[in-house]
């Protein structure tokens, strides 16, 4: 582990007062967690401090865990050219409450919110332009959730009759297919047809832990 | 006399136009030939590539890399490898790392004599283009005696390449690059000191060392504006460490530092190559680790439990241990970075691509604004943009 992290770390924790949470060092960037309310704070504290300096917001990501409470996790992603460190900002959000938009600390967060937005369906408040950017004009729903179906709902077609694009509900020939690899050998905790067999179940069947 | 108010005018640029390198659609306000406000509308190529690689397994994500920026294919494999080798914490043999710095260096050979090339003839100079391309071709080649593809080569994979380089490659890229320094010279000839092109990009699209930092620039576009920042040398991966070249860095941030600049960097990678050619090691080309790599063909013919192996391996694939990375290489374009969660799985949980043309493009109004609509387009083409990455 890169020992400038750890030390950051330990700085940050303590200079900081109360804009950071967690401060977790791993392999490859620091990892802060934040609230709502201290997201920007802390972002500006990130790139003016002189042991900071993360003046360079690379990318705004998202990863959807629909199990949890606040499904999504907010991944800001930095970096200090000065001190060659990376940093992953983090927060946690539902489907409604907006997050302050980042785009009066970084000028790069304009496009990445919007992408958020657009794929996740993460609303940020104050945004100067908040529209859809990777998806099609007019397009509904937010794809990259986990809820989302990969084939997606609507298919368009140029349409000879009427001289123009239509958009029609996906029509699958096959039904669409998840393999589940999960191998016997290591997945099968139970044999088929024997489950009463053996009071240590865990539940599921032959899931697999993984 | 009244003052007449004239209404600026809305002009529609692409998304079918040469100059927009692919799918732009550009809406320009403009105030006679000023422009007052560029819109980039992209997505126009959007294919869901992240979504796709969520429900592949790690080894079939590889090609998708391919297709983002199809110019510099193998340096978007990179970062996916070394992702998923940091997760699985693999080492990978070091003939391997040298031939994956070998052809990294090759890719930005390509992509950069693209775009020199396609830069200089939007704004009026039809002869890099044509001579570029035969060189290219050539670099192609040896991507397909590699890999078997000229483009799409699905060559990196996690734990090393997919198979050995065939013999005599080496001493045809060592050729090559010999070549090819007077290739680069008569394109340097043609273009560093003309008037015209000097004309259309000196003081065009300048951008202030502090502005590239907070619009996330990387690579070239960081680079011309004075910042000395490289991946390679920073943060060096795979054999990096053990190369020596220089960075070259701008002065002025303008559109023509920025070509000076990915002229140098295409000299700095013919002598990466070289020495990668000079110091090739012998060995194996994929890890070890059978958990990753695939038997070998002769060993599938006679073992019953190798073919098992081969068969689980393409189609259940390896199960990657739980954790998240943030993977960057210093692609031809900037900084591409993958960030990988994976939830113990064979298939990753999340992948998002961090494109460096995604935040250089963010960055079109900002460098535009004010500026003539011919400009516009040098704009554009010092930015280096494909949309295979900006869309994914």
């Amino acid at each position: 582990m890169n020992p400038a992290l750890t030390d950051l770390g330990e700085y940050l924790s303590t200079a900081a007062g109360t804009k950071f949470g967690r401060i977790e060092p791993c392999e490859d960037a620091l990892t802060i967690w934040v609230e709502r309310d201290t997201l920007l704070p802390a972002l500006s504290f990130l790139r003016d401090n002189q042991n900071c300096l993360f003046k360079q917001l690379m990318d705004i990501t998202v990863v959807d865990y629909p199990a949890r409470p606040e499904r999504f996790e907010v991944v800001y992603s930095l970096l200090s050219l000065k001190h060659n460190i990376r940093a992953r900002v983090k927060l946690t959000c539902d489907e409604d409450t907006p997050i302050p938009s980042a785009t009066a600390v970084f000028n790069a967060a304009n496009w990445a919110e919007r992408e958020v937005w657009d794929l996740f369906g993460v609303f940020f408040s104050d945004h100067p332009d908040l529209r859809r950017i990777l998806t099609d004009y007019g397009f509904e729903g937010h794809p990259l959730r986990k809820d989302f179906p990969l084939t997606g709902y609507v298919e368009v077609r140029y349409d000879e009759e009427r001289k123009r694009v239509v958009y029609e509900p996906v029509n699958l020939v096959q039904e669409f297919r998840t393999f589940d690899f999960v191998s016997p050998w290591e997945g099968m905790l139970h044999l088929p047809g024997d489950e009463k067999a053996g009071d240590a179940a865990n539940g599921d069947g032959n899931k697999s832990d993984g | 006399m009244a003052e007449l108010q004239i209404k600026p005018l809305t002009l529609n640029f692409g998304p079918q136009h040469p100059a927009a390198h692919g799918v732009l659609r550009l809406v320009m306000e403009l105030d006679g030939e000023i422009i007052e406000r560029a819109d980039p509308h992209i997505g126009l190529l959007h294919r869901g590539t992240e979504k796709l690689i969520e429900y592949k397994t790690y080894l079939q994500a590889v090609p998708y890399f391919d297709r983002l920026d199809y110019v510099s294919p193998m340096n978007q494999e990179h970062a996916f490898a070394l992702g998923v080798e940091r997760l699985l914490g693999i080492e990978v043999p070091e003939r391997a790392q040298y031939i994956r710095v070998m052809f990294s260096e090759i890719s930005r050979l390509l992509n950069h004599i693209l775009n020199i090339t396609t830069f200089a003839l939007d704004v009026g100079a039809m002869t890099p283009i044509l001579w570029g391309f035969e060189d290219r071709e050539r670099m192609m080649e040896f991507y397909e005696r590699a890999s078997g593809a000229r483009l799409h080569a699905a060559y990196f994979r996690p734990g090393g390449v997919h198979q050995d380089i065939p013999a005599g490659l080496l001493k045809d890229i060592a050729t090559f690059c010999k070549d090819y320094r007077k290739s680069l010279d008569d394109m340097d000839n043609l273009l560093t000191e003309n008037r015209i092109f000097r004309q259309r990009t000196v003081d065009i699209g300048v951008v202030s060392a502090d502005d590239a930092m907070n619009w996330g620039f990387s690579g070239p576009m960081l680079r011309g504006s004075g910042v000395p920042w490289d991946l390679r040398k920073a943060q060096p991966y795979d054999v990096y460490d053990r190369m020596e070249f220089s960075i070259p860095v701008g002065k002025n941030g303008d559109c023509f530092d920025r070509y000076l600049v990915r002229l140098e960097e295409m000299r700095q990678s013919l002598s990466i190559i070289e020495q990668c050619v000079e110091r090739m090691p012998e060995g194996p080309v994929m890890t070890e680790n059978k958990k990753v790599s695939p038997p070998k063909r002769g060993e599938m013919k006679r073992s019953m439990e190798a073919l098992i192996h081969h068969f689980k391996l393409y189609t259940e694939g390896y199960r990657v241990p739980p954790g998240e990375t943030y993977a960057a290489v210093e692609a031809p374009k900037g900084e591409f970075a993958v960030f990988l969660v994976s939830d113990g799985g064979n298939r990753p949980y999340r992948c998002k691509i961090r494109a460096p043309g995604f935040a250089h493009l963010a960055a079109m109004d900002f460098c535009c604004k004010g500026h003539m609509l011919a400009d516009s387009v040098a704009i554009l083409g010092s930015m280096d943009i494909v949309f295979g990455e900006v869309d994914r």
